[in-house]
């Protein structure tokens, strides 16, 4: 009798023991864990995949044509089409970007965060940004179609190409990234502790000489990372640019062109040759241009971002 | 017995002042432009939109809103057909992605050691920058044959299936960095709460977290399906049906979406104008689009603000 009751005490101290000491394997929890690890690998097999099935597609053209596919530009034949027409087109848009929606959106989210005032119009303009953010790509080309290629046209930079050409692209484009650029800007200045806003008051600075002096230098880092993703988003946009005449066909600008003529001509992105070539009739541009076009332009966006991590883990700062 | 104060001028120097003036001036037009663009955007939808109605509305030929299919240039403009098509692909893309986002989400916020999340969040970022029109050409030469028609024989190259997987793949960043920012604003008093109650982490995260985090998790899902309808390039690369499409609700068919005939009638803009309504009802599709997602999105933005509040 004694012995059984010792034999039930020994077996209830070790499971106490166990469950104490957290050895209890539960079936249900490592399911669970399980799971989810598979549901996030799948994610990265996707990519690997992805990756593997473009690179695997590209691989013969890099290897024969190498640095000649990159500065060859548009032509019918496979054998000699490159992508520079492409570069070039996109270059151009990211320069417009750079000029315009980087000003325009630092200044916003420097209006939103140092100076506006709590009221009315304050709220519409944070909505306006909000909402804008959210809008289809493609809609922001339905307004350049209407509004930026008339304007371009009417400003008399139309060209061959009545206003479809590259300069109300680089305006579409800008429109579009806009709201990316207030907000990521926004987050970055709103980062900068009030300290060092009170620092430059402190010593009989205006509200203009603090934000120039103290404020912006502080979120510089973040503003820099926001426009180098900001770039990589409007490098890899196409919906918007077939909407405002982007050429999906072959075109070639005749050899006395001028830099102006070069402009308001028709004009290609790289993301857009990517489009026309994957729904060529001539297999040979689907099965083996199109996969190395995308190689190019990933490894663009690619090393943006990574210059983008870069800039992100140098300059950051913990207060 | 009054005591005259000396005039003394601490207002500083005028020019100091007018450039102060001047600078607000110019942060403040930097500000207003996105209320600018906002206005641009109705106005010139509205305006051509309103054109499109008033012309069917004079040609007697509303019924054309409600018809077989959409072919814009045959006159026939079913608006169920685009609509229909839009959520059956942003309905499989959720499906695809909300598993897969959630799980990815849950597991970085909740079980992954800071190292495994510094390497792992990376990764999924880059899936997150991939471009659309990249996915759309995968969708086309590798979901497509390789996955949709080996389950579905009967499928063709092009089908709202195989765009609808791709827009899945296209969204789950967007699904895992919103949801994952929701779980990780959950207090971890709340969690250390549940542990010193005894319960285990799986307990934690579906009793406690889970639900702390639920608006958060209910905008990223909202968000992400706005994205699949606003979604262009996947679909009009892979959904096939360019020139228009039947309506259809079966996935294995080729299928229109709203963004799809917005791009498919604009790259043939020139043959279009002139014929018709058709270059009209572009934008008549475009406010629709405009709308929903606006829609949407209002909730999203919404829900979010509501977990920043609570916590």
């Amino acid at each position: 009798m004694a012995e059984r009751t010792s034999a039930t005490q020994r077996a209830t101290r070790e499971a106490v023991r166990a469950s104490l000491e957290g050895k209890r394997t539960e079936p249900g929890a490592v399911i669970f864990k399980v799971m989810l690890l598979v549901m996030l690998l799948s994610s990265l097999l996707i990519l690997v995949v992805l990756l593997a099935d473009i690179l695997i597609g590209a691989w013969p053209t890099m290897r024969d044509r190498g640095f000649d596919f990159i500065t060859s530009g548009l032509s019918l034949n496979p054998e000699t089409a490159g992508v520079w027409t492409g570069i070039i087109g996109s270059l151009i848009i990211a320069l417009l970007v750079i000029l315009l929606a980087i000003p325009i959106g630092v200044g916003a989210a420097v209006y939103l965060e140092e100076y506006a005032p709590d009221n009315r119009l304050t709220q519409w303009i944070d909505t306006a940004v909000r909402n804008l953010a959210g809008v289809p790509s493609i809609v922001f080309g339905l307004l350049g179609l209407t509004i930026f290629v008339a304007l371009v046209n009417g400003i008399g930079l139309g060209g061959s190409t009545e206003g479809k050409n590259v300069i109300a692209a680089g305006i579409t484009m800008a429109a579009l990234v806009l709201p990316i650029v207030i907000i990521t800007s926004a987050e970055a200045i709103r980062a900068v502790p009030s300290t060092i806003r009170e620092a430059g008051y402190g010593v009989g600075a205006t509200k203009w000489e603090v934000i120039r002096s103290h404020v912006l230098p502080s979120a510089f880092p973040g503003i820099l990372t926001g426009t180098v993703l900001t770039l990589a988003r409007a490098f890899g946009e196409t919906a918007p640019l077939l909407v405002i005449g982007v050429a999906t066909g072959f075109f070639s600008a005749s050899s006395d062109a001028t830099v102006i003529d070069n402009l308001t001509g028709p004009y290609t992105a790289l993301p857009v040759i990517v489009f026309s070539w994957s729904r060529q009739t001539d297999p040979a541009f689907a099965a083996t241009l199109a996969p190395a076009a995308i190689t190019v332009l990933l490894a663009i966006l690619f090393s943006l971002n990574g210059v983008a991590i870069y800039f992100r883990n140098r300059f950051e700062k913990r207060w | 017995m009054t005591t005259t104060t000396p005039k003394i001028d601490l207002s500083g120097d005028p020019r100091r002042r007018t450039k102060e003036r001047t600078v607000r001036a110019l942060f403040f037009a930097a500000g207003f432009i996105s209320i600018i663009i906002s206005i641009a955007i109705v106005l010139s939808l509205v305006g051509e939109a309103w054109t499109f109605v008033k012309g069917l509305i004079d040609e007697g030929e509303l019924g054309s809103l409600w018809s077989l299919g959409w072919f814009p240039r045959r006159g026939l403009y079913d608006l169920r057909t685009i609509i229909v098509g839009t959520f059956v692909i942003a309905v499989i893309g959720i499906l695809v992605a909300a598993p897969l986002g959630l799980g990815a989400a849950v597991y970085l916020a909740e079980y992954a050691s800071p190292r495994a999340r510094r390497t792992l969040k990376p990764v999924i970022e880059m899936l997150a920058g991939i471009p659309s029109v990249v996915l759309g050409f995968w969708a086309l030469s590798f979901i497509g044959p390789e996955v949709v028609q080996r389950i579905f024989p009967s499928a063709g190259v092009f089908s709202m299936l195989s765009a609808g997987l791709a827009v899945g793949v296209l969204i789950t960043p967007l699904v895992a960095s919103v949801s994952e920012d929701a779980m990780r604003a959950v207090p971890s008093s709340l969690r250390e709460a549940s542990f010193g109650l005894g319960a285990n982490r799986v307990t934690t995260t579906i009793r406690v977290v889970l639900p702390a985090a639920i608006s958060g998790i209910m905008a990223s899902l909202i968000l992400a399906f706005s994205r699949a309808i606003g979604e262009t390039m996947v679909v009009f690369m892979a959904a096939g049906a360019v020139g228009g499409a039947l309506f259809t609700v079966n996935p294995l068919d080729p299928g229109q979406t709203m963004t799809a005939a917005i791009a498919s009638l604009a790259i043939g803009t020139d043959q279009v104008a002139g014929e018709g309504l058709a270059f009209q009802s572009l934008f008549f599709v475009g406010l629709l689009l405009f709308l929903m997602t606006l829609v949407l999105n209002s909730a999203s933005n919404r829900l979010v603000r509501r977990f920043r509040e609570t916590y």
